[in-house]
């Protein structure tokens, strides 16, 4: 019979090292599974990946940009995740705050001195983002709505509203594109730091990751949302709020996303499309879950998902292999990730044996 | 506080450290590989003279798309004739139409590539930032509109007289709506066509107007539906749509859009089908005619040559019938009326001679009227402004002030289900 029992908690030198040899067997099994289905060298594979993740100076800075994007969303949804508010809303509340730079750019271009351009932008975008994040968590606080369901309905909301406005200013006409907005004046475009295209949307998350720790360890908003999230009638008794803590914190998260629309449509792709958030609002949530809502720890679980995407893409382009092949790489790793989380969790016996089986 | 810069610290040490090892492993990759192809390269470079030159392409999609895949077999149908081995040519596939693009092109600028192509329409503007960039590589894009406005040595636009091949399909169409009246298998008296199209766009007007006009070359009395997606891929809508049209009394559809969805609604519905990008006989043997496509290679090797020898590409290029960039596909015998083949042969002759023009103004109306002119929007600004006069000599001169289709005429006899798109 096997006996599965909950452990103590285990000491952080060998949960890593389970974790480790998770990520080696992880390696392993993709190893195999290159030699069987493709023929390939699973180790010039493996050479090739990190080649698209860091080959070159630009690449490198592209895996950074990246990692930013990617990272400030997976921000923005860990105060809601902390208080157990499934935010799955990030895609939508992106795209909307991307609308909001877009259409800054395009209405005022012309009219406004580019500061003055800019400075709305910042303020429209993460207005955006907060309020379509506000709209579920203010159902949610009044009257229980599932926000799970709310949040990805408002999703198809905002992919719908883009697209309307993509209509209206699209160029040229019947085209269903934007296309690079104001790209001879660049008014409304966020400055560049030095010949360092993406070097400010990487300081930009830079900061806020540290001002996120902070808020969520060490301030009283930070601690009456991981109450919520424990109890929330332990909150209430307490004296919490609980209201005015969700719709406060769904607020942030969603100027947040807001704020990383902004950083897409301003800061780098200066147009706006249905697909510009590529499912970072999603991806997002499996960076936080990986790095258990620690911001420190989801820099680190961010990095890797980018180098994953990256290193799928560089494989299909060095062997010709469908891009597909890198992402059932990236799902096999995950799974070995994602699943050794259950052997530092819990100790698994073979009762009749006596025979420990588990963590290697 | 002081704890989260230093971790923060010691990851960015991390990464710089990784980085070395990473280089290293990246070099013996690279070295394990050229040495399994070396052989190729030999064998290849006898082939052509253009051998030791290096080219990018960057996709939209993947090879499951009908549109990419048809670039992607030209590309390397052009690389291997010109002599260019497989680890000279870079294919990035799965580009989004934004920041992507320019990264991607930036990316094979730096891996040492000479010219550097794109497939899809939105990724044109990143291309020209690109092309800003790096003005020693040439940046030609496909199906876009800027380059002769842009003014760039190194930024270069095509596309094909497609036009005409949608002409030729449509003669096919004609043939078998013909086949169908004499047979008294029409679902009404006059035959009536189907068209599922992507966005309202002129290079969509273009494409299902100029085949009308060719199955109207046939059966005077014809009239098409059109209905959009919303979307160039969209396998779902384009289904509805052709189903939708079917269900409206068409006998017989074609369709600008880049999945199966159009084609296989036809085979299901027994509807005769008209296709685009490639045929699609193999999914469809009992209703698909013929279909036209772009030949993509000519313009590759036109273009690496040039790049190759040092010589001007030009700022808009158009591939025609004869430089084989415009195609029609084999005629499944199956579906298509008799003598299609011999017809479409017959009337290709004319368009390349001259006698027909796809646009003859004697040839359609708009709102009851002939035209004598009409000033198309050949420059693309947001405002839509028409700056060019296209009708001369009484017919509209398509893809001849820039490559890409300009025609955005609403002709009589067309009618549009819905324009939202």
């Amino acid at each position: 019979m096997i006996h599965i029992s909950k452990r103590k908690e285990l000491p952080l030198g060998q949960a890593l090292a389970i974790r480790l040899g998770a990520i080696v067997l992880a390696l392993v099994v993709c190893g195999a599974i290159t030699t069987l289905f493709t023929g390939l060298n699973p180790i010039s594979v493996y050479g090739a990946m990190i080649n698209g993740a860091f080959g070159s100076q630009r690449k490198i800075w592209i895996l950074l940009q990246e990692t930013a994007i990617l990272l400030c969303v997976s921000l923005a949804l860990t105060p809601a995740f902390r208080m157990k508010f499934w935010n799955l809303g990030g895609e939508g509340q992106i795209l909307i705050g991307g609308l909001a730079s877009a259409a800054c750019m395009i209405l005022f271009g012309n009219t406004l001195p580019n500061g003055v351009v800019i400075l709305l932008e910042i303020v429209c975008a993460i207005a955006a983002g907060a309020i379509w994040a506000f709209i579920p968590a203010f159902f949610k606080a009044r009257w229980n709505t599932n926000e799970t369901l709310f949040t990805l309905m408002m999703n198809y909301v905002a992919t719908q509203i883009v697209a309307y406005f993509i209509i209206v200013w699209e160029v040229p006409k019947g085209s269903g594109q934007i296309g690079i907005i104001n790209q001879s004046t660049e008014v409304g475009w966020l400055p560049q730091i030095g010949t360092y295209k993406y070097l400010l949307n990487i300081v930009l998350v830079a900061l806020l990751t540290v001002l996120m720790y902070t808020y969520l360890n060490y301030s009283k908003h930070g601690y009456e949302i991981s109450v919520v999230g424990e109890s929330a009638n332990t909150a209430r008794y307490a004296g919490i709020k609980v209201d005015r803590v969700i719709m406060r914190t769904l607020l942030l998260s969603g100027a947040i996303c807001g704020f990383a629309g902004l950083l897409l449509v301003g800061g780098t792709n200066h147009t706006i499309t249905t697909t510009i958030s590529g499912g970072r609002g999603f991806t997002a949530v499996m960076v936080a879950w990986l790095a258990k809502f620690n911001p420190a720890v989801m820099t680190a679980s961010s990095l890797l998902l980018v180098f994953m995407g990256r290193g799928a893409g560089e494989i299909s382009t060095t062997y010709g292999l469908n891009q597909s092949f890198g992402d059932i790489l990236t799902g096999i790793i995950l799974f070995f990730i994602i699943g050794v989380e259950f052997f530092i969790t819990y100790r698994v016996r073979f009762e009749k044996k006596e025979k420990e089986a588990t963590n290697d | 506080m002081k704890s989260i810069t230093e971790s923060n610290l010691t990851r960015r040490n991390f990464v710089a450290a990784g980085m070395s090892s990473a280089a290293a492993l990246a070099l013996a990759a690279c070295g394990s590989n050229s040495a399994a192809e070396g052989g190729n390269d030999a064998a290849a470079g006898d082939a052509g003279d253009a051998g030791d030159i290096k080219v990018g392409l960057i996709c939209l999609h993947d090879e499951n798309s009908t549109y990419d895949l048809n670039f992607l077999n030209a590309f390397k149908e052009a690389c291997s004739s010109l002599g260019i081995a497989e680890e000279n040519y870079m294919i990035k596939t799965n580009i989004p139409e934004g920041q992507e693009c320019y990264d991607a092109a930036a990316e094979l600028a730096d891996a040492g590539c000479k010219v550097i192509f794109a497939d899809s329409f939105g990724h044109e503007d990143f291309m020209i930032q690109a092309a800003k960039e790096f003005p020693e590589v040439q940046f030609c894009h496909a199906t876009g509109t800027k380059a002769h406005t842009e003014n760039l040595e190194n930024y270069h636009n095509a596309f094909a007289s497609i036009y005409e091949g949608r002409f030729l399909a449509g003669v096919a169409a004609g043939l078998k709506l013909q086949e169908l009246k004499d047979a008294g298998k029409l679902k009404a008296d006059t035959p009536k066509m189907g068209y599922v199209g992507a966005f309202t766009y002129a290079e969509v007007i273009s494409g299902y107007t100029s085949f009308f006009l060719g199955a109207k070359s046939i059966v005077p009395d014809v009239t098409m539906d059109v209905t959009f997606t919303g979307s160039w891929y969209d396998e779902t809508a384009e289904k509805e749509g052709a189903t939708n049209l079917i269900n409206k009394g068409a006998d017989l559809i074609s369709q600008h859009a880049d999945s199966m969805g159009a084609p296989t609604a036809c085979e299901n519905a027994g509807i005769p089908n008209v296709s685009y990008n490639g045929s699609t006989v193999d999914a469809c043997p009992n209703t698909f005619i013929v279909s036209s496509r772009i030949n993509w290679a000519p313009y590759y090797e036109y273009a690496i040559t040039a790049t190759k020898d040092g010589t001007a590409i030009d700022a808009d290029w158009t591939g025609t019938l004869a430089t084989s960039s415009v195609e029609l596909t084999e005629v499944n015998e199956n579906a298509a009326a008799a003598g299609t083949a011999d017809k479409i042969a017959e009337v290709k002759a004319q368009l390349e001679s001259g006698e027909v023009h796809v646009f003859d103004t004697a040839s359609f109306t708009v709102d009851g009227k002939a035209l004598d002119s009409y000033m198309a929007d050949v420059d693309t600004d947001a405002a839509y402004e028409p700056d060019t006069e296209a009708i001369i000599d009484g017919y509209f001169h398509e893809s001849e002030f820039r490559s890409a289709p300009y025609f955005d005429l609403r002709i009589d006899g067309i009618n549009l289900l819905d324009e939202q798109y």
